[in-house]
């Protein structure tokens, strides 16, 4: 067995380990959940490109991916668990109810997600096709190498850089240093 | 179909409390003066004739530039005897409240808060008539016919040129 190495800068590398293994948050309000437990079965099967694992905290999770119609009182729950979520994160808005309100109208919806929490990708349809957020997730998956999601940006704005002090850490050092 | 509720209604109450009734399309209907609104209830739940002993639906209408304003819909139904009807119950704008039928059929409970949050219609006697549906903070009620379509209440919002 040879050696094999891989040369990259740091940052690109890893954006491409982020963009294959995001741990989804499912934030399912409505009717467009049918359409969600679709591309997470076989068929569609959203584990192919790295997202397979919903978790059921936020705090686990890096990608929230909102399903449904958001209503006014939900907005505070909501906020609150992107809050929570674990940086770099990134929120995928599923759905025309998600992204927009859609053809809701009136004092209790939300006219999109994005009023309360920085939306990276909107996918339309009512519901969407599982190919249609299948293209999504290969958009969010393409800004993440790109290193362009709301969080990325915002992190690299505030600390100057956006990959995790573990990776820049020498390799064999097992103790966790203090940030510069 | 249910035409022996009305009758029996007619029959029982003479003085004036049933202000109208009718029928459409095989489901009877009758009016009721504010007053009599426990007392026709309590009646129909009771009498071995009309026997309503399920509450289906109670809501309420509101039927803006009319007088009264507001109706109060109540649906029952008759499990042993098959029949159901439907009342009405008038509150004026000025003061539109009308007694609770909690102590008749518990289950009126949640959908005369329902009531009271959408269209402001207070129910009498009610033992915890808080808002159902909308928040503590939302102010007025959103289903009258005067409260603006556009108008929205956040109880969050992004702030302007945050980061995140």
């Amino acid at each position: 067995m040879g050696f094999e190495f891989h040369t990259s800068s740091l940052k690109a590398a890893v954006n491409w380990a982020r963009k294959f293994s995001l741990f989804q948050y499912p934030f399912v309000t409505a009717c467009c959940g049918m359409e969600f437990m679709s591309v997470a079965a076989p068929k569609y099967d959203i584990a192919r490109f790295g997202a397979e694992f919903p978790r059921f905290s936020p705090r686990q999770a890096d990608l929230l991916i909102i399903v449904g119609t958001i209503t006014e009182r939900q907005g505070p729950a909501l906020r609150r668990i992107y809050e929570q979520m674990c940086e770099p994160k990134w929120v995928v808005a599923f759905g025309v109810c998600a992204s927009t309100g859609g053809f809701y109208q009136n004092y209790s919806t939300m006219p999109g997600a994005d009023q309360v929490v920085p939306v990276d990708v909107y996918i339309p349809g009512c519901p969407p096709r599982p190919e249609q957020v299948l293209d999504g997730l290969i958009l969010l998956q393409e800004r993440i190498q790109r290193g362009e999601g709301h969080s990325q940006i915002a992190i690299e704005a505030e600390k100057g850089y956006d990959v995790p002090l573990a990776a820049i850490r020498p390799l064999g050092s097992t103790h966790r240093k203090e940030e510069p | 179909m249910a035409q022996i509720v009305l009758d029996r209604l007619a029959a029982r109450f003479t003085g004036g409390e049933i202000l109208e009734s009718g029928s459409e399309h095989g489901d009877e209907w009758a009016r009721i003066r504010r007053d009599a609104w426990i007392p026709v209830a309590m009646f129909l739940r009771d009498d071995p004739s009309t026997k309503m002993e399920m509450f289906i639906d109670l809501t309420c209408v509101d039927r803006f530039g009319k007088e009264p304003r507001f109706d109060v819909v109540l649906h029952v139904y008759s499990v042993s005897l098959k029949h159901r009807v439907r009342l009405y119950c008038g509150a004026p704008e000025e003061d539109p409240w009308v007694d609770t039928l909690v102590s008749v059929w518990a289950g009126t409970n949640w959908f005369e808060r329902e009531a009271y949050d959408l269209y402001g219609v207070r129910f009498k006697g009610h033992p915890d008539l808080r808002r159902i549906l909308m928040y503590p903070e939302f102010v007025g009620h959103p289903l009258r016919k005067d409260y603006p379509k556009e108008k929205r209440q956040p109880l969050v919002r992004r702030q302007a040129g945050a980061p995140d």
